[in-house]
């Protein structure tokens, strides 16, 4: 064997294992997130946590139930408020759309969904806190709901696109209108990655903290109704762990790790059994 | 999708009210009205969100103009402030992270993509997708409490001593500051890196791997000299939108970067950026000029993203065909 192919067989086996060994350091990051959470957290998680107010600094026990509440009741007026403008617009995109505007808004979408989370927050500031001149439930809602919008919206698009031809000529062939076939047909028969698009959305933003620190910011008890601020999950980690105490730190971990748990737990959910065996994938 | 034999595009509608009313006649075309105003309210949310950040930036536009950009005071009190040291922030903890990233990230996906077995590739690509799913807040929570003290007592000394006859390693080693919100961005914005780039890199015809490796080449060399330069332009987009990502960051800098508006050539230096300066001042912000300040710094990260991430999509858009369904979400 020549010097030369020697070289470059050492030099193939060399870089092939590094880029194996960058695979390696990315992945592991995640275990080691998850690991590191549930050593740190998973000790301060109790009944109580799920079910009690946070207790007064100092104070042992004490919970975030106010804080698991926000968050839930957050991710519903998204849902209200993102979900209906995303599937509606997927289905124009994919439907109805000619040229010219399903282009523009496929690029708006893409565009949107890069918009920096904290800059979504000054929006829904100057929408809907200005006017109310104070934080609210509903100001932080409307901010997560329009960051679901473009996800949804290109998601729905993509999987109507897959439904096979052959199921809408079906449909136009038993005497169906355009949108009775889309409704009884093309719908249904993308509903399973239409949904696994809006859990995923969802799942994103009940991670997000900057957007609901100026909307609907915090509080330390209860927050009923729709019209006052409220506390949340991401916000109550940012909160204690950035706090003086450490009583603070232990639960800023604790929660970390219900949010984790939670973010995680749908997208593995949603990723394997959701899209696993969908009777219309593209092949 | 092709078009189906009573689908009506654009043109077709009239816009007059009667022409309206007209095409509406039908269950159809109320059902393209209805989805047109949903996809429609789209563009109308993006313009409203322009318009917003352009009025309600007025005041602090009007004042100081374009010396906004090139002052370093932020003072409250007296009402002056220049947004510098949060624009210099912005872009050195990006930098780092890029730095790191990009090696990292283009090499593990030409592993996803061209060496790994697809069981492999696409297990691991999912425990990617989870990782880019893991919230910020969180990083920044194992930022304060892992990588912060690690870097005081570890890292930064270890650097100070072999490498610290650069500016870029001087100074006490705080353990926060640019160079460790600089590895927390790059640790959040591998998986998109990754991701972009093995789709692009996935979308190289095997023709051309085949060709080189007749002709002799190595498994390296056919990936190296054959199919990333095809896919380049793909990878230069994967890299914009991570550069955008990690512009537009803030919990996870906010919590490590020092939060103090300080100009520093070096990395041990805390810093601030202007995702961490509104997380930290907007609610509190007094006055109009403030708030109005804090605005336009958001416009200006507005900016900064809008136009990054239009680049990445067209980069992206060009190599692989179809440029749909590339990003993760």
């Amino acid at each position: 064997m020549s010097v030369r192919l020697m070289w470059r067989k050492s030099l193939n086996a060399f870089m092939l294992s590094l880029t194996g060994l960058c695979a390696l350091l990315t992945v592991s990051a995640l275990f080691f997130i998850l690991g590191y959470l549930v050593w740190n957290g998973g000790k301060d998680l109790s009944w109580s946590f799920f079910t009690h107010l946070p207790a007064p600094v100092g104070e042992p026990g004490g919970g975030m139930a106010n804080a698991i509440l926000g968050t839930l009741k957050l991710l519903l007026l998204a849902a209200l408020i993102g979900v209906p403008i995303g599937l509606l617009g997927g289905v124009y995109l994919a439907e109805f759309g000619g040229r010219t505007v399903p282009f523009l808004v496929r690029y708006t979408a893409d565009l949107l969904n890069g918009v920096p989370s904290i800059v979504i927050g000054i929006f829904a500031y100057a929408l809907v806190v200005m006017p109310m001149h104070h934080f609210s439930t509903l100001a932080g809602g409307f901010a997560l709901g329009i960051m679901v919008i473009p996800t949804v919206l290109r998601n729905t698009e993509s999987f109507l696109r897959d439904v096979p031809r052959a199921l809408r000529e079906g449909a136009f062939a038993l005497g169906a209108n355009k949108w009775k076939m889309i409704a009884t047909v093309v719908l249904p028969a993308a509903s399973r990655g239409i949904l696994t698009g809006v859990l995923l959305a969802l799942a994103r933003v009940a991670g997000e903290t900057a957007p609901l620190l100026f909307t609907a910011f915090g509080n330390r008890y209860w927050s009923p109704g729709w019209n006052q601020p409220t506390s949340s999950l991401p916000v109550v980690i940012y909160t204690y762990a950035t706090g003086p105490y450490e009583d603070w730190h232990q639960q800023a971990w604790a929660a970390g790790l219900v949010l984790l748990g939670l973010v995680l737990l749908t997208n593995i959910m949603v990723r394997a059994f959701l899209t696993r065996g969908s009777a219309y994938e593209r092949t | 999708m092709a078009t189906t034999p009573n689908a009506a595009t654009p043109a077709e509608l009239g816009w007059s009210p009667q022409a309206l009313l007209r095409r509406l006649r039908g269950a159809d075309e109320i059902a393209h009205l209805i989805t047109f105003i949903a996809a429609a309210t789209l563009l109308l949310i993006t313009v409203l969100l322009v318009f917003q950040l352009w009025t309600h930036s007025a005041e602090s536009r009007a004042k100081f103009g374009w010396s906004f950009f090139v002052t370093k005071t932020w003072d409250p009190v007296a009402g002056d402030f220049g947004a510098l040291p949060f624009i210099y922030g912005t872009l050195v903890t990006s930098a780092v992270a890029l730095v790191i990233a990009v090696p990292l990230g283009v090499g593990a996906a030409i592993f996803l993509a061209e060496l790994a077995p697809p069981k492999l590739s696409s297990s691991l690509t999912f425990v990617s997708d989870l990782l880019a799913a893991v919230p910020s807040v969180i990083y920044g929570l194992l930022g304060v409490f892992l990588l912060v003290p690690v870097m005081r007592t570890t890292i930064q000394p270890a650097l100070k001593s072999t490498l610290g006859f650069l500016p870029l390693f001087k100074g006490p080693a705080y353990g926060i500051g640019f160079l460790t919100a600089g590895i927390v961005l790059a640790i959040m914005v591998v998986p998109f890196v990754l991701s972009v780039s093995r789709e692009v890199l996935l979308a190289v015809p095997r023709d051309q791997r085949e060709a080189a490796l007749a002709l002799g080449a190595t498994k390296w060399e056919s990936t190296w000299k054959v199919v990333v330069p095809a896919a380049r332009i793909g990878i230069f987009g994967s890299v914009f939108l991570a550069l955008a990502r990690a512009l537009g960051e803030t919990m996870a800098v906010t919590m490590v970067v020092g939060n103090n508006p300080i100009i520093s050539g070096s990395l041990f230096s805390p810093g601030y950026s202007i995702a961490a300066v509104l997380a930290n001042e907007f609610s509190e912000a007094t006055g109009n000029l403030y708030l109005s300040a804090l605005i336009e710094l958001g416009l200006v990260l507005f900016l900064l993203t809008f136009v990054l991430n239009g680049l990445a999509r067209l980069l992206i858009l060009v190599t692989t065909a179809r440029g749909s369904g590339v990003l993760p979400s």
